[in-house]
């Protein structure tokens, strides 16, 4: 055999013998769940850097927890970003309108309206909070999980179940897996189903918004596991060296389908201490305190549109369901985490504090998730009328071809007539 | 064989040995348990091949028998995943990485291109890179473009890489066993339409197990196929059809239909390719029909083209034609419009045998 010429196990032998470390998770299906190792820090504790400091200045909140919060519901210390009651209202009702969304299109496909879907169930905060802390034209790229950036943004929620059903209304003409959107007019980038490739995108969109002397600022997504993918690495080495007006956001839901964070690197450190390592601002917060996660994202915002460069934000959080329509979670993790969870739901969290300062009630909230439900409702009859996938109501076949190029060259012209005639042959009277 | 410890435990020919219906999904696992408890060198790590045993369940149970240090799962880094197991590899493991979806391999191509084809060469065998890459690949699932892909004339291009696609259960476990055994890096693409049964191209039929079907019976113990043989899957006379993967169910249910008296190769293995039995058929038959389903521009099919071309020019009656996916990527609502179905097969068929 070529290799290995040393490779008898043996050399050495007055050497203690290595062992290999394998990540293991806390619980698995069945185990008793207690988070009692998980340090949740006192609400309000944490000091506020100012905006334009060294980013080294911001190293312990790497290794901290941001809350704003308290258990008793009201809203602590420097971090509290003091927004109004209508804007704590929008956000609860934009966190709420996205998780009966998120019901109804996952039974949609289980009804097989579609082929899959994704849920973002206890980490609305992550994306409804940062949206709308951002300026509506700053420009965002999310990995599958921020369909509440859209719905906050106004993206019509009819438009994104047509791009759901993959039907001949979707604007992306049924070619994306479901889930899978883009739009332009809502500075919303065009997901890839390939984890991590948007980071260095959202870096180099925001070196051209410096080069250009813009004043738009990029924000990008991913989740933790994701962090591994060199792409992460790409994203903060040239956001670092060209100190560039982005946002890199990890959504640490501790899972990546069946792998816990451990087999990110959670086991050694936080995900926001990457920053320290490249020199960069970095922030860890509760990422189920909406709150927090404004200040958050509004601090790291402000930073960047100064030209203080860019912030990693560690956005602590717990997927509460499946990774997606296909995968079955009970398999591999003991389902008394998501209940036993210390940092509670985002949105039970902003609705107890509103409820807390005297601006919203039970009554209000049972009203609004029933008009978020029926809105969505009304949203799935209308999209429903251009057609469920695979019955028939998709785009003409002459679309698959567009758009591969600007202009269609001769091999797909021929290949599009080929389409169109085996159409014909199997649907003669379409 | 490099490693010492494999005894030929299979003193009766295959065609004796019991066998059992297994899908291909159980086929693989067969073949993987077989070489783990063969050869100690023999490691598994993917993303999420370990306590959950694989999105398609591929390793289930291994960790279990084999323990966390043989069967692991991995960060999310193709290129980490590739890279170290050339260095496990180096050290002189045998390592079968998981690469979740064929559509994912890209972050680990330096790491396969630049490094796994390339060591036994730039170090004059010092070094060589034993590891077998297995992904599910192709499209019928409905799973949009980043699930769907064919990407194996990408690395059919590359030399130092073998590329294995098997049709059936019995050849999974037979070529897995045989990759995981050969000393050069093996990129091994599983088809996932066919996981759980063959499938004829009619998508709007319901998928018929494996079970149902002869070539699911998959004899038990060690056997191995060798790399780089092709499978006569039908004898005719009419004209040669080269295929592989799902493809060799769709061109055999085409041709039975069309009452077609084809002969039919399942190739197995891109590289090194069965160029004798290729030749001998095209001689016989003088029309060669190509099909997958992977684009066409630069396709594998490209290749077999030139070679029918290139060595058996006075044989052919008709010119050589190709059948394959559009050069699109993979469509989400229309997959079976790009999907080179039965018609497309059909129509091309009976323009070779009216040349
Ligand atoms: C390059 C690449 N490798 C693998 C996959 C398969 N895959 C899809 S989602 C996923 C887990 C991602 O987990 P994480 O980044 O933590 O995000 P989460 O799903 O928890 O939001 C994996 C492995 C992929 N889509 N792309």
């Amino acid at each position: 055999m070529a290799n290995g010429p040393t490779g008898n196990g043996q050399v050495g032998h007055n050497r203690p013998s290595l062992r290999l470390h394998v990540p293991e998770p806390k619980f698995r299906p069945g185990d008793e769940v207690d988070f009692s190792h998980l340090a949740v820090t006192k609400p309000g504790a944490q000091p506020r850097p100012d905006e334009s400091c060294e980013a080294s200045e911001t190293n312990p909140l790497a290794t901290d927890l941001v809350r704003v919060l308290g258990d008793d519901n009201q809203a602590y210390g420097p971090w509290d970003p003091r927004l109004d009651p209508d804007t704590l209202r929008a956000m609860l009702e934009k966190m709420a309108l996205t998780r009966a969304f998120d019901e109804r299109m996952y039974r949609g496909q289980r009804q097989g309206k579609t082929s899959f879907y994704m849920k973002c169930t206890g980490e609305e905060a992550t994306s409804v909070a940062p949206a709308m802390a951002l300026a509506s034209d700053d420009m965002v790229f999310p990995s599958y999980r921020q369909q509440g950036i859209l719905i906050t943004r106004g993206y019509p929620l009819v438009e994104m179940i047509n791009q759901i059903y993959s039907n001949r209304g979707d604007k992306l003409k049924g070619r994306q897996l479901p889930i899978m959107y883009s739009s332009r007019a809502h500075s919303f980038f065009t997901i890839s189903g390939n984890l991590a490739t948007q980071t260095p995108q959202a870096v180099g969109w925001a070196m051209a918004s410096a080069i250009r002397g813009d004043s738009r600022i990029a924000a990008t997504w991913l989740g933790e596991g994701s962090t591994a993918e060199g792409d992460f690495h790409s994203a903060c080495i040239f956001a670092a060296v060209y100190n560039a007006p982005v946002i890199l956001n990890v959504v640490n839901n501790q899972w990546a389908i069946s792998s816990f964070s451990g087999f990110a690197g959670g086991e050694r450190t936080t995900f926001a201490a990457r920053a320290v390592g490249y020199g960069i601002a970095g922030l860890r917060v509760d990422g189920n305190d909406p709150l927090a996660v404004y200040a958050a994202t509004q601090w790291a915002a402000n930073r960047a549109r100064a030209n203080g460069g860019p912030t990693l934000i560690e956005h602590f959080t717990y997927r509460a369901e499946g990774h997606s329509t296909s995968d079955d979670p009970t398999a591999y993790r003991s389902a008394q985490e998501h209940t036993e969870w210390p940092l509670g739901d985002p949105i039970m969290r902003l609705k107890d504090h509103l409820i807390a300062i005297g601006e919203w009630d039970e009554d209000r909230q049972s009203a609004l998730d029933l008009e978020c439900a029926e809105k969505v409702k009304a949203a799935t009859k209308e999209a429903e009328k251009n057609g469920i996938l695979g019955h028939g109501l998709h785009h003409p076949f002459h679309t698959m071809f567009e758009d591969v190029y600007e202009d269609l060259p001769w091999h797909l012209e021929e290949q599009a007539a080929q389409a169109i005639r085996e159409r014909k042959i199997k649907w003669p009277q379409a | 064989m490099a490693s010492s410890v494999i005894e030929d435990d299979t003193p009766f020919g295959l065609e004796d040995a019991p066998t059992r219906s297994l899908n291909m999904i159980e086929a693989i696992n067969d073949a993987l348990d077989i070489m783990m408890s063969r050869d100690p060198s023999v490691i598994i790590m993917g993303e999420d091949v370990g306590f959950f045993g694989g999105v398609f369940r591929c390793t289930a149970g291994l960790q279990e028998k084999y323990g966390k240090t043989r069967v692991f799962d991995t960060p999310i880094n193709e290129c980490g995943i590739i890279g170290a197991a050339v260095g496990m590899g180096a050290y002189g493991l045998r390592p079968v990485p998981e690469i979740q979806f064929a559509d994912y391999i890209y972050p680990g191509l330096d790491q396969l291109i630049s490094e796994a084809a390339r060591l036994r060469y730039r170090s004059a065998g010092e070094f060589i890179a034993p590891l077998t890459v297995r992904s599910p690949f192709g499209g019928g699932i409905f799973g949009g473009q980043t699930h769907s892909q064919s990407p194996e004339a990408l690395f059919t291009h590359v030399s130092g890489l073998k590329t294995v696609i098997p049709s059936t259960p019995h050849d999974a476990k037979g070529l897995l066993i045989a990759a995981i055994e050969d000393d050069d890096p093996v990129i091994f693409f599983e088809p996932k339409r066919i996981y759980n049964g063959p499938f004829d191209g009619y998508y709007d039929k319901p998928v018929q197990p494996w079970k149902k079907f002869p070539q699911s019976k998959v004899p038990e113990g060690y056997y191995s196929i060798p790399l780089g043989k092709a499978r006569k899957v039908r004898d005719g006379e009419a004209m040669t059809i080269l295929a592989y993967g799902t493809m060799v169910h769709v061109v055999e249910a085409v041709a039975r239909e069309k009452g077609i008296d084809a002969d039919i190769l399942d190739l197995r293995t891109l590289v090194p390719l069965d160029i004798e039995a290729i030749e001998e058929s095209v001689e016989k038959t003088g029309r060669c029909l190509i099909v997958h389903e992977a684009t066409r521009t630069s396709g594998f099919g490209a290749e077999l083209s030139a070679l029918v071309t290139e060595r058996c020019f006075y044989h052919l009656e008709a010119p050589v034609e190709r059948v394959t996916g559009f050069d699109t990527p993979y469509p989400h609502s229309l997959e079976w419009a790009f999907f080179p179905g039965p018609i497309r097969i059909g129509e091309a068929m009976d323009k070779i045998l009216e040349a």
